[in-house]
């Protein structure tokens, strides 16, 4: 039951299902059991009812705002401004070795 | 001495009637002792906030100290620090100490601030009531039972606790004027670019901005002062001419002219706030300002749109943390993809993982149009309103909040009512507006309610003269919680 809501009275019926989270998650690189996929669903479920409010809004002809500014891109000179720090930006990885980021073996 | 403004405290230090020592000293043991209640900080470093104060002293002496040389102030944890802990409230970076400073803290550094310690926060930034954060939630100071609000309630707290003379913040959707009206403080996102983003962790980079935090509108204006300025690391950040924020403090109100949005006080909002609101309203009109009604037709789609636009650019953010280069990694895994979903799902709460998902599937194949793309043209007719808004007014004002501070646990279980707490403040971020908040009286419970002041495009010192002038009139930005 939702005490407050803001938003027109339809009943939305949402087609995410199990398959289509399960998807999610891996394109998120989230491991997910069984039932944290039904209780994602579950929420994600309410939220995507929430979203669907946009869909009725006419937007034809206008343009997507994509940041608060209209700026285009500032541009700099290539030139090296950084010096080299790799020791301590290293220093807090979980593994290292010589200088190299340790990862399981990707390659055989 | 705690409930000095920063403008007394520089007095009292210049003059010499107090040391920096001495006052950080009496926060660090303000600090020791209610902390432990309250959890607003997440680290404090005591020998290096007092070794700071020592290098501020010698400058005090030196004569060449400026506004904030010598006040302690406290820094959300979302700021990296360098040699400092900064865990963004996350166990994903539990153990990241920055070996790098960000432009804020730099700045703040420059100035000759001294660093009191890390504020607690929502993960990510993602929430409403610091009930996000892996470290535990942060108690409202004026009811423990209570949430601080979110994403910055351990600097709000800091704060109305008198654990800091100030704090950092950021805001994306409202982290800091809803926790600001939720705890009786005042706070201020300033208009997108004018604050560097470099160094603060990004949640969604197209509406995170800093700002300050603190016990009055004079004393945000020097913070902002020190914040501010161009910052050529952050693409986003504004070329502009240097700006004195304070300028304009003292200038009287007559012939300023407010807008009400009628959305803003329709259904969904709390009697007890909506009180608060019109009360001062009414004062604002007896120290010379008149009041226009306004409409902004789309701000009731800011939440729709924000829940597409803020996950969105989230999951694109967050995918740097796969457990390599820093912070967490899982401690058993078969291989490099079992890595990264292991690490990822132990590392991130559940909510920083609910909006990676919402933020994932709107982005992906086939879904692009339907959300992504229709929540930026929306956001568009949003950013028009208030442009049609400010052709008949200089600020808006209304609610910061649709309530005052709920119990903790009391939203936990259902997402979209502690996404509907942020009603009033996210359509500020998508337009890219200045937007203030500060205490305006009590509502049920004897809890806090907070006035929200919207300005136009690098409207702050408007924005500050006008809650200054409130507070020259009013005492409701110095009432401190019982106990405390």
């Amino acid at each position: 039951m939702i005490p407050y809501w803001p938003y027109s009275n339809k009943v939305f019926t949402m087609s995410l299902n199990n398959a289509d989270v399960r998807k999610v998650a891996r394109l998120a690189r989230l491991a997910m059991s069984e039932t944290e996929i039904e209780t994602a669903r579950s929420q994600l479920s309410g939220i995507f009812a929430l979203i669907a409010e946009m869909q009725a809004v006419d937007t034809r002809g206008i343009e997507p705002m994509s940041h608060a500014q209209d700026v285009s891109q500032r541009l700099r000179e290539d030139v090296v401004t950084e010096t080299n720090q790799r020791e301590l930006f290293q220093s807090v990885a979980p593994q290292v070795e010589a200088g190299l980021y340790l990862v399981p073996q990707v390659i055989e | 001495m705690i409930n000095a403004s920063i403008k007394q405290l520089s007095a009292a230090l210049a003059a010499r009637t107090i040391s920096s020592v001495e006052l950080t000293q009496l926060y660090l043991d303000r600090i020791a002792r209610l902390n432990p209640k309250l959890n607003a900080y997440l680290t404090v470093q005591p020998e290096v906030s007092l070794a700071q104060a020592r290098v501020a002293d010698a400058r005090l002496a030196a004569g060449n100290a400026e506004a904030l040389t010598g006040i302690p102030i406290a820094q959300k944890d979302i700021f990296c620090a360098k040699d400092w802990l900064t865990t963004c409230g996350s166990k994903m970076l539990h153990n990241f100490v920055s070996p790098y400073d960000a432009h804020v803290i730099a700045r703040f550094n420059d100035a000759g601030a001294v660093n009191l310690g890390k504020t607690n926060m929502d993960e990510f930034a993602m929430g409403s009531s610091n009930e996000t954060s892996h470290y535990g939630p942060v108690k409202n100071p004026w009811d423990q039972a209570r949430v601080p609000g979110g994403s910055s309630g351990g600097s709000a707290c800091a704060i109305a606790a008198r654990l800091c003379a100030a704090a950092t913040g950021t805001d994306t959707g409202g982290s800091i004027r809803q926790p600001a009206a939720l705890c009786g403080i005042s706070g201020l996102k300033p208009t997108y670019g004018v604050v560097s983003r470099y160094g603060m962790i990004a949640f969604a980079s197209s509406l995170d901005q800093a700002g300050p935090m603190g016990r009055s509108a004079e004393d945000l204006a020097l913070l902002l002062n020190t914040m501010a300025g161009f910052d050529e690391r952050d693409s986003t950040s504004l070329q502009r001419e240097k700006e004195d924020y304070a300028r304009d403090l003292a200038k009287p109100l007559n012939g300023l002219r407010i807008g009400l949005p009628k959305e803003f006080f329709a259904e969904g909002l709390g009697g007890d706030v909506a009180q608060a609101v019109e009360a001062a309203i009414a004062e604002y009109r007896k120290l010379g300002a008149t009041v226009v009604g306004i409409s902004l037709p789309n701000s009731k789609l800011s939440v729709p749109v924000y829940y597409v636009l803020a996950p969105a650019e989230a999951s694109s953010n967050l995918s740097r943390f796969d457990g390599v280069r820093y912070g967490y990694r899982a401690p058993e895994y078969t291989d490099l993809a079992d890595m990264y979903e292991k690490s990822r799902a132990q590392g991130f709460g559940a909510e920083v993982k609910r909006r990676i998902m919402i933020g994932t599937y709107v982005l992906s194949h086939g879904y692009y149009d339907a959300y992504y793309l229709q929540a930026q043209k929306i956001r568009r007719l949003i950013a028009q309103d208030f442009t049609e808004a400010f052709r008949h007014c200089d600020v808006i004002m209304g609610p910061t909040a649709p309530s005052t501070a709920f119990k903790l646990g009391e939203k936990g279980d259902d997402p979209v009512q502690m996404y509907l707490s942020d009603i009033y403040t996210i359509a500020v971020n998508l337009a890219g507006l200045p937007g203030m908040s500060i205490p305006c009286g009590f509502g049920a419970n004897n809890m806090p309610v907070g006035l929200q002041i919207i300005g136009n495009y690098f409207g702050e010192a408007r924005m500050l003269n006008a809650a200054h002038q409130y507070q020259l009139a009013t005492d409701w930005h110095s009432r401190a919680p019982q106990g405390i």
